[in-house]
């Protein structure tokens, strides 16, 4: 599920108005620990030969006409599926599965950004290269798919599920007052790199609309880092190049000069008052990743109907988190679950699962399913969703982000909103970002 | 913790174990004791008079002397630690427990991946040594200040207030508990408009005024007294409560002479109300100290969800800080590390806190 979560410091914003985790932190830190050391009986195993098999997910997976589907086409398998509707409710439980042994079922779902962590230790999962999912990795993207391998391609620790792909969202009515085309292949022509969009960003402001160009600094920053290719903060052996991948200072760059050029509306992720700005039109572009669609429409409201759009991101595709798949080391139907996994990830499983919940697939075949490429999205003009954040996904080269990229990404993204807030000037929030990088990861 | 309520109920349940054991040894005025004190349970008091019944007509029943010494001895000095059981069982599994577990992971390196081992005192080393966990305490202590100062100044003339015959007296005065049934999340988000930065009603007022639009979050000092004044909000009318019920407790009799002595009502307030209400005073003070030291939600909540504290920590308190390396970054052994460095300094801070009421005591009497 990419829903609201993603890898980098975006998870943070993602984080939303969460009541519960906030009424659950008043319990001791060891109080939620030692929570874990329970479990309930896992076994499984039937007198009459039936499996149990039991599904660990949060949010929603989409899974639940799948499952009946696998049960009916298995006689012997039963499918048990488990819930847990927020990602920070789900998160805490998932290592108190993996440290007692016990209670993480036969296949528990990973959102990326918790993948990347549970990569340096790939013993806690099932090797689903074992199991004969090698041959599968052409129905997934070859960077889905390396996410969740070993750096030496031995160990398999999950199958994709969904990608977080992503489109530019702008305001028709805004981009017309302002004198820029409202067409969507027009606007997607307007940006073909960043450096055209903060062309176009100079353009809407100067029209002097009122509303900023897009509202806030930190998602065009993840959009652009995540182009840059190969690795971000981390490289292979997990040594922190923040400071020395040009890459990374080349994202910077562009990001600050678009907060020079008064772009940002300055606006806090998730706050009222970028809640409100999507029926107000106080800004007028957002990267917005599939899921995000659903968001704006209920901003907005019914009455601004027509106005949001969906084009073409710059630069070369855009994806936000994603999730996997994978079978626990401590599951006592690793072969049965690996299969389970197989079908829930495959490109059938994967188009039913956006026909039932919109997770855009991650498996290339999906994304070619007519069912999916052929989406459409009546609030934005009937948009050709599924075509646009197909080409995405697709184009977007893999990055590997490493265990510790979330730490990072989380300095970084406060520097930057520093800079916005006016408390830091560019240099020094680059150096305070790096300073702070080292401290996280140095521990 | 537990209502006392349950924890009666439990102990009246545990009580009446014994009693079938030893039929005929429990004398009349035992039983009558028992009954008296285990009253309170709305099940024991039946089953342990049943117990008594029977007792009285098994009577004689071939029990040694030696063994009946031994009961009434046991019950004499034994059941006064069985009703005080179920408190010890509770606390020791919610909170000792805790409290020691803690202390065992904050000596671990414990992340997502699992328990890495024994580190000693890694962590601590570690956390006297991060600048991230010092801008917290920094936090901590100034927002403690700039809440608990005012609230408590303010709660004091509340409740002189409120002592006062005034119309409507009774609405007044649930009036002011109001803020506290408020659900805490509801009071985040309506301040989290108020302190709008484009949109607010703070900053709307203060543009009447001439003053520039100002962006609560993004200092330190506005984001405090954002922060200070929802906590202050809340909990005024909670302690100007506890007060006004320690004011009414003196007797009006001391009044009446300082006013024949010729003492104005201010006079009065500083010479015989703020001195006889002290216990209630240091009482405040104190569940203000516990409760500025773990100051989370509303500070979370100002920043919209952010454990941070803003982009430059500006506002994250200890309690965040230890939220967001245990549950965020996942760092479990320093997360705890964290926790009891908050224990630590709750208890430094009450302990000062008591020096200082001690102090107060000598000076005034």
């Amino acid at each position: 599920m990419s829903s609201a979560r993603w890898s980098g410091w975006s998870a943070r914003l993602g984080s939303g108005f969460r009541a519960r985790s906030v009424v659950a932190a008043g319990a001791a830190v060891a109080l939620l620990v030692a929570a874990g050391c329970g479990g309930s009986d896992e076994a499984g195993g039937a007198s009459d030969g039936t499996v149990t098999l039991t599904v660990k997910t949060f949010g929603q997976f989409g899974y639940e006409d799948l499952i009946k589907q696998y049960e009916s086409s298995h006689p012997g398998i039963k499918i048990k599926q488990d819930s847990i509707a927020q990602l920070d409710d789900y998160t805490p439980k998932l290592q108190q599965w993996l440290t007692a042994g016990s209670g993480a079922g036969d296949i528990v779902a990973l959102e990326e950004g918790i993948l990347v962590k549970l990569m340096a230790k790939p013993d806690q999962f099932a090797n689903l290269l074992d199991y004969g999912a090698g041959e599968l990795k052409g129905n997934f993207l070859d960077w889905k798919w390396k996410q969740a391998l070993t750096a030496d391609g031995t160990k398999l620790v999950g199958l994709g599920t969904d990608v977080g792909a992503q489109g530019m969202c702008y305001r028709t009515d805004l981009f017309a007052k302002a004198g820029l085309p409202t067409d969507r292949a027009k606007v997607g022509e307007l940006w073909p790199t960043w450096d055209a969009y903060l062309a176009t960003g100079k353009r809407f402001v100067a029209a002097g609309t009122g509303a900023s160009f897009f509202d806030t600094a930190g998602g065009i920053y993840q959009n652009i880092l995540m182009q840059q290719g190969d690795t971000t903060y981390f490289d292979r052996d997990n040594k922190l190049i923040v400071d020395t991948n040009p890459g990374v200072r080349k994202a910077w760059d562009q990001t600050v000069s678009m907060i020079d050029a008064g772009l940002s509306g300055k606006l806090q992720m998730w706050g009222p008052a970028w809640n409100a700005g999507f029926k107000k039109g106080t800004f007028a572009t957002i990267p917005c990743p599939a899921w995000m669609l659903g968001i704006i429409k209920e901003q907005a409201g019914a009455e601004n109907a027509g106005k949001w759009d969906v084009a073409r991101v710059p630069g070369e595709g855009a994806v936000r988190g994603g999730s996997f798949l994978a079978v626990p080391a401590q599951s006592k139907h690793p072969k049965e679950a690996a299969e389970l996994a197989k079908f829930l990830t495959s490109p059938e499983g994967q188009t039913a699962a956006f026909k039932a919940k919109n997770n855009f697939p991650s498996s290339p075949q999906a994304i070619d399913d007519p069912a999916v490429s052929g989406a459409v999205n009546a609030y934005f003009n009937n948009a050709p969703v599924g075509k646009i954040f197909g080409q995405s996904a697709k184009s977007l080269k893999p990055v590997y982000l490493g265990p510790e990229n979330q730490l990072v990404g989380d300095a970084v993204g406060d520097a930057l909103t520093a800079i916005e807030q006016g408390k830091l000037k560019p240099e020094e929030a680059w150096t305070k970002a790096l300073t702070d990088s080292k401290r996280a990861v140095d521990k | 913790m537990s209502a006392p309520g349950q924890a009666t109920g439990e102990q009246s349940g545990a009580h009446t174990q014994p009693v079938p054991d030893s039929p005929g040894t429990r004398s009349v005025g035992a039983a009558s004791r028992l009954d008296a004190v285990g009253g309170e349970g709305q099940g024991g008091r039946g089953r342990l008079r049943a117990a008594a019944g029977t007792g009285t007509v098994g009577s004689g029943g071939g029990l040694s002397a030696g063994r009946r010494g031994l009961w009434s001895r046991l019950d004499l000095y034994g059941s006064p630690y069985l009703f005080i059981a179920p408190f010890f069982v509770l606390f020791t599994a919610f909170g000792l427990f805790p409290l020691v577990y803690t202390a065992w992971v904050s000596l671990r390196a414990w992340d997502l991946t699992g328990d890495a081992g024994f580190v000693g005192l890694d962590n601590y080393s570690r956390l006297l040594a991060d600048p991230d966990f010092w801008n917290a305490l920094v936090n901590t202590l100034g927002l403690f200040v700039l809440a608990t100062v005012p609230q408590l100044l303010l709660a004091l003339i509340v409740a002189a207030l409120l002592n006062r015959p005034i119309r409507a007296l009774l609405l007044f005065r649930l009036g002011v508990l109001a803020p506290i049934v408020t659900s805490v999340a509801a009071v985040a988000i309506v301040f989290g408009q108020l302190y709008g930065r484009d949109t607010g009603l703070v900053n709307g007022i203060l543009g009447l005024i001439g003053i520039d639009p100002i962006d609560w979050q993004a200092s330190r000092t506005s984001s405090w007294i954002a922060v200070a004044s929802m906590v202050n909000w809340r909990w005024t009318g909670y302690n100007a409560l506890i007060y006004l019920a320690a004011i009414q407790a003196i007797p009006r009799d001391l009044y009446e002479a300082a006013q024949i002595d010729g003492a104005g009502a201010i006079r009065q307030f500083r010479s015989i109300t703020v001195p006889l209400i002290r216990p209630a005073l240091i009482f405040t003070v104190v569940m203000s100290t516990i409760g500025g030291m773990q100051l989370f939600t509303e500070p979370l909540l100002f920043g919209q969800g952010d454990v941070s504290g803003g982009s430059l920590r500006q506002f994250q308190t200890i309690a965040m800080y230890m939220f967001e390396q245990s549950f965020q970054n996942f760092d479990y052994g320093y997360g705890s590390a964290i926790a009891w460095m908050i224990f630590l300094l709750t208890v430094i801070v009450g302990v000062a806190n008591a020096l200082i009421g001690r102090r107060l005591r000598g000076g005034t009497q």
